[in-house]
This record gives structure tokens, sequence and C-alpha cells, in this order.
């Protein structure tokens, strides 16, 4: 069978159509598994989850277990969570700080540097056998930017700094937000499943065109909060104020929009009371002087929704999201969001910015939910996908300049990349 | 000098209070629900890595004080609350109730639950945990201060969205 474009894309016509094969499919499932996540760049976790030397976090990624760690130096590791005798998890723990890991099967022991240190009854081996070859593996590449730490599975990879392209000046732009430069992980991870391909997730975190639909009872929140929720004024706009989609090269895009939200950092809305004017204001003053007005109100006034291909999502919005997931079988996803804020913020601002985040965002947030039931929707009624073969995504196609956050532009973006990976050109 | 004496609480009372409360709860009647509340009343669900947690410096799944807790009653009770309409159908079974402290007025109170919930034609899911309340005591019953919900699964995976009241 040859390979076949699972996109139709005629800029012509302007239309463009997704067969939803891909969307539940497990056949497709395995060839993403190598070609997308066996290739690409995978979010591990972040710097501050890892404060000293011995700290550690073990975790899936990508359906790898993986332990997370620094060594005895302060260094990070991704270490495989798979003991080199015989395969047994030899980190049982969520988090902690440990020197070394021993597998409760036969004992074998290893470093938290990867190094296998321990192998009980190690007499019994042949000459052949070097312990300083049976380290704990790891993935052929682990690279940070600013803290965010990536593994690699593909040796031939580009560098993640070239990988993740102009989405550098995305990270940049929520790093701006602390005065220290430092953001961090807070303490607490929703981790939930949503009965849907992974990569409807992907759509759902940049696709701004649900939002009225899909989250009215969130507006109403909002307004009833004191916010005022203006109808556009412009033509084409569906949300109260302009928002763009915008590329950022191999796959990545975010969007970028003028705030009507409220934001943490520097944007006061009457849902964070009177009380805390004074010290958004200040806040707002301190971005001001270290970066300028212009680059303050890029960093306050705007929220954006970024997409690290495939699966990292960091949205800039009500609060700062950093949510990962991956598939669990075409149907199914397994999502992690963890909540970042500057490491030096008070105690009044980090309680403002998680009640910010509960607003919006996770399992018991007042928008999350519905997102989580429209991608379930959509999962459900694929079932017909051979009789109802192509999803439509055309919105906006055509458009010279900017690109609306409300159409489909960005959506085509991820679309166009993922069929390339797949070895099907378009 | 007179020294007001209360009755001791009863976990009879206690028990019936919090069967009345799940009744209200499990039929949806969350106007009433709310009427069992304290004007300072806060309900929380931790997240399931950090069930000691504090909301104020960890993110939890739900942090509601009054006001937001009235919200959610606004916003569960729309119909274009899609995560719950049509509505989930639950029943929480509870145990173990005690009594663990009574300052004045205020009476610690931890039980067991199970709720299992259905949403169309789904298959179960059944959240296992403990409620944490601080009751106030309110003539022979009880209003609600403190309600926190503490589930006992390590995350919340196949349980999905707490998107009904928990």
């Amino acid at each position: 069978m040859s390979p076949r474009s699972y996109i139709i894309d005629d800029r012509e016509k302007k239309t463009f159509l997704l067969d939803r094969e891909v969307l539940v499919s497990e056949d497709i499932l395995r060839k993403e598994m190598a070609q997308i996540f066996g290739q690409c760049w995978i979010y591990v976790g972040h710097a501050s989850e890892l404060k000293k030397a011995g700290d550690f976090r073990s975790r899936k990624v990508a359906g790898r277990p993986i332990i997370f760690c620094r060594d005895q130096e302060g260094r990070f590791h991704c270490l495989f969570n798979t003991c080199r005798h015989r395969g047994a998890i030899v980190c049982t723990e969520r988090e902690g700080n440990r020197r070394r890991f021993q597998c409760i099967y036969h004992g074998w022991t290893y470093g938290n540097d990867g190094r296998l240190v321990g192998v009980p009854g190690d007499e019994a081996y042949g000459e052949g056998f070097d312990k300083s070859r049976h380290g704990l593996r790891r993935p052929a590449r682990f690279e940070e930017y600013r803290g965010f730490w990536f593994m690699c599975l593909d040796a031939a990879a580009p560098p993640l700094g070239d990988y993740l392209a102009r989405a550098k000046d995305y990270i940049d732009l929520v790093l701006d937000q602390s005065s220290s430069g430092q953001m961090e992980i807070i303490a607490g991870v929703q981790e939930y499943d949503v009965a849907a391909n992974w990569k409807l997730m992907v759509e759902n975190s940049v696709d701004d065109y649900h939002l009225p639909a899909t989250h009215s009872t969130w507006l109403n929140f909002m307004a009833n909060s004191g916010v005022k929720i203006e109808p556009p004024k412009e033509e084409g706009l569906v949300l109260p104020t302009r928002g763009m989609a915008v590329e950022l090269g191999n796959g990545h895009f975010t969007t970028d929009n003028i705030n009507f939200r409220g934001r943490p950092v520097a944007k006061w809305i009457p849902l964070y009371g009177e009380p805390a004017k004074a010290e958004i204001d200040e806040i707002r003053r301190e971005l001001v002087a270290r970066l300028g007005p212009e680059r303050a109100r890029r960093v306050a006034d705007t929220n954006r929704n970024l997409v690290i291909f495939p699966n990292l999502v960091i949205n800039d919005g009500s609060s700062v999201t950093v949510r990962t997931f991956y598939p669990e079988g075409a149907g199914k996803m397994h999502v992690t969001a963890w909540a970042l804020g500057p490491a030096e913020e008070s105690e009044s601002a980090r309680a403002r910015r998680l009640d910010a985040f509960l607003t919006f965002y996770g399992p018991g947030g007042f928008a999350t939910p519905d997102d989580v039931e429209a991608l379930e929707l959509v999962q459900q009624g694929l079932a017909n996908w051979s009789d109802d073969r192509w999803s439509e995504m055309s919105r906006g196609m055509g458009k010279e300049g900017e690109q609306l956050n409300s159409d489909e532009h960005h959506l085509r973006i991820f679309w166009r990349r993922w069929n390339e990976l797949m070895g099907v050109p378009a | 000098m007179t020294v007001a004496v209360r009755k001791a609480v009863t976990r009879a009372q206690v028990e019936d209070f919090l069967y009345h409360e799940a009744a209200l709860l499990d039929d949806w009647k969350l106007r009433e629900w709310e009427a069992l509340l304290t004007d300072d009343a806060a309900y929380y669900v931790p997240p399931n890595d950090r069930p000691d947690g504090d909301h104020r410096q960890t993110l939890f799944l739900i942090a509601d004080d009054r006001e937001r807790i009235r919200q959610r009653i606004i916003r569960v009770l729309d119909p274009n609350c899609h995560a719950e309409y049509p509505r989930s159908r639950t029943r929480r079974m509870i145990s173990n109730v005690r009594i663990t402290g009574v300052d004045g007025d205020l009476v610690s109170v931890t039980a067991n639950f199970v709720c299992y919930r259905y949403r169309r034609y789904e298959r179960i899911r059944e959240y296992v945990g403990v409620y944490r309340y601080i009751l106030e005591c309110a003539g022979d019953s009880f209003r609600i201060k403190e309600r926190r919900v503490l589930i006992d699964a390590h995350e919340l995976g196949s349980l999905g969205s707490v998107s009904f009241i928990l």
C-alpha cells in the first residue's frame, strides 16, 4: 500500500480537510509513536521540580517510564526507569531525594547519575561482565531551554534550541513576568484522562473559535464577577478582543491575544478583589522598570496559548499552565497539568495566581471540564468515521497577512507538520 | 456566673446531617444544599498528590470560597455546563463517621465516602475518599463551614473531571 496523505490541503479552493481515521486508528497511533514521539523533542519536566542534588521525580513520558533526577553534583538526568538486569521498574516512588535506586527484584543498585554501583554476588558473572556498561539507559538526547527539559529518542535530531525555533520567543515572554527570570512549577499536579485522541487536545488548546459555544458558563461567571465581556466590534471576531494565530516553525504555533480576562501578572480584574489592586500595580511598575513600557505591555496585556509540537502546551492566560498529554490508545489520552509562577512571587500573589488558575483550568475549573466533554463527544461521534470521513478545517484559509485566533490557520500548521512527519507529503 | 452548657454533639446527629446533605447533592437540589452552608463556607478538593496541601500555595482541583461556590452552583445548573448536561447521576455511600474534635460551636468530622457516578451510557466512575468537615452548630442541626474532599486515587486518571459537586 503506498503512503497516502491524511489531509486534503487545497489552497486554490481554500479547502482543508482531515481524514478522521487519524483520530481513531491504532495502526496510525503505532506509527505516531515511532515517527512523532520517537523523533521529536518531548517535554520531560521543569528544573524547578528538582531543587536539590538527589531530588527525583518518576513519571511516564510518551509512554516511557523515566526518572527525572539530579545527581550528587546537581547535574540533571533523564534515565529510563528500567533495570538493566531483567527489566523491572527501579524507582517506585513518585518523588523524593535519593542517592541510589535499588531494584527490588535482585537488588541491582544504581546511582542517581544512572551508573550501576551494586550487583549482589557479582563474582558469579564472567570476565566479560562490565558494570560500567550496565548503567540505566537513557534517551539519546536530553536538553533544556530556560528550565524546560526535553528528551529526544532520535540521536540525529537537531539541538533543542534549533527545534524550538521561534517558540523560544514565546517561552521568553512567559519568563519575563518573573523579576528574577525564574519561573517555578507550583506544588500540586492535575492528572486526568480524556477519552479522546491526543491530537484533539492540541487543537482544543489553541482553538479560540470554540470559546463562546463551549464556555458560555465561564463567560457568565466572568460577567458575574464584574468583568465586562463586550461583543466583538470588528467583523470576523468571535471574542471581545483581537487575537492572532502565529506560526513559530517546526510545527509550533501560538495564539497571541489582547487580554480581556485578567492576568495575575499585572492586569487587574474585579475578580481579584479591591485589595489586590495595589500589589498588581506594583507588579506592573516592576515590569515597566525592568522591561520598558512596550515589553511590559506585551507580557501583561496579552495572553498566549503556545503549542510546542507535538504535545506541550503552555497557556499564559488566566494563569500559567504547563500541560502535556500522551496517547493511551487511539481513543484515550492522559493529561498532566501544572501551574507555573514566578519563583520570587509573594504569598498573596501566589494565592491569587492559583485562584485565577482554577477559575478556568483543570478538572474542577469552570472551563476545562467542558473542553473535556467536547473532545469526548468528538471521539464518540467519530465512530462514524468510515462513512463520514473528513473533518472540516478551512476556516480563514487563503487569508493574507495576519491570521485570527478564531480561524483554523494554526490547526492547519499542526496537521501539515504531523502529516509531513508521518511520511506522507500533502 | 452562668456557664452555657451545650449538650454533647452525637455521632447520630452528625450522621443524620451528612445523609441529608448527600441526598440533596445526589438529587441535584443544589440551592437547598447551598442553604446548609455558612456565609464563610469553603469547599476544597486538594490535588491527588498533595492531599494535605494548602490551597494558597498548592494547585488544588477545587478551592472555592463562599462566592465561588455560589458561582459553581449557577454554572452546574446551567444546561450550557456541558460536562454536566445531561447531568451525572450520582449515589454517595457514607460511613465511618467520626467526630474528631469539638471547639466551641465548631465540630470537626471525618467520614469515608464512595460516590458512584454515571454519565449517559458510559461505565461507572467510583470516587473513593474521605470527607473532612468543619460543622457549625445551628440549633438542632449544623451548617457547613468547611468541606474538604480527599480522593484516595493516586491520580484523577479515569475519574476525569470533578464537574459536579463531589
